[in-house]
């Protein structure tokens, strides 16, 4: 299927570009937050910015012009947006503990080797605070 | 004129898009540690996919969008992976 720029209404047209601008605008301050932030547990939350509202500007504007350009209902790029917003928590959260465990197993000093609750979670005092 | 809003918003979605592909390609090439380039491997396959929808949008074709979805899929079971490898050495046990 194609479409034509030129059929999209203007209004539609000024939307969608809003969107598209806000999109790569994010992703791209996701990114400048990757290489700025110091350390690795505060570099996995910028690309973030990228996957919630980047990919859902750029999808979002994907769907208005393929609509207002086609005459009919186009939502397949939703598709996109479920995906990436289902799937970025799974990986980083992978990632988060794949990186906590080899920093606490070179006994790295900026990490704790445990979590409080992990060790007094059968103390009854501790529990009760 | 709604041609030209479209196609100049697209015009700097690329353009932003490409430094934020350069932006992860320095943090993939500068670590310091694995984990920081597969978190930029991860973000570089994302800036792609949204590269490939700014560029459907430009061509009118929705084709673009069947390979935005695919580079979608590979990066997430891409990174799961090299996330698994980094946690226990092997990717499947």
């Amino acid at each position: 299927m194609s479409v034509h720029l030129a059929d999209v209404p203007l209004w539609a047209a000024i939307l969608a570009a809003a969107f598209l601008v806000l999109g790569a605008g994010l992703t791209l301050l996701g990114t400048v937050g990757l290489v700025r932030l110091p350390t690795f547990y505060q570099r996995i939350h910028a690309p973030t910015l990228g996957t919630s509202w980047g990919a859902g500007g750029m999808v979002m504007a994907s769907m208005i012009i393929f609509t207002a350009a086609s005459g009919r209902l186009v939502l397949h790029e939703i598709l996109i947006g479920i995906f990436v917003t289902v799937t970025t928590p799974v990986t980083l959260m992978m990632l988060g503990r794949s990186a906590l465990y080899r920093d606490r197993s070179e006994k790295n000093p900026d990490v704790p080797l445990s979590v409080k609750s992990d060790e007094t979670n059968d103390d009854p005092a501790q529990g009760a605070s | 004129m709604s041609e030209t809003v479209i196609l100049a918003a697209v015009w700097f979605a690329q353009i932003a898009l490409a430094l934020a592909m350069c932006l992860c390609a320095w943090r993939m090439i500068a670590g310091p540690r694995a984990q920081d380039r597969i978190l930029a491997l991860d973000a570089l396959y994302l800036c792609a996919m949204l590269q490939l929808l700014a560029f459907g949008i430009r061509t009118g074709r929705t084709i673009y969008f069947e390979a935005a979805l695919i580079i979608g899929m590979l990066g997430f079971v891409a990174t799961v992976a090299l996330a698994k490898f980094l946690m226990r050495g092997e990717v499947i046990e």
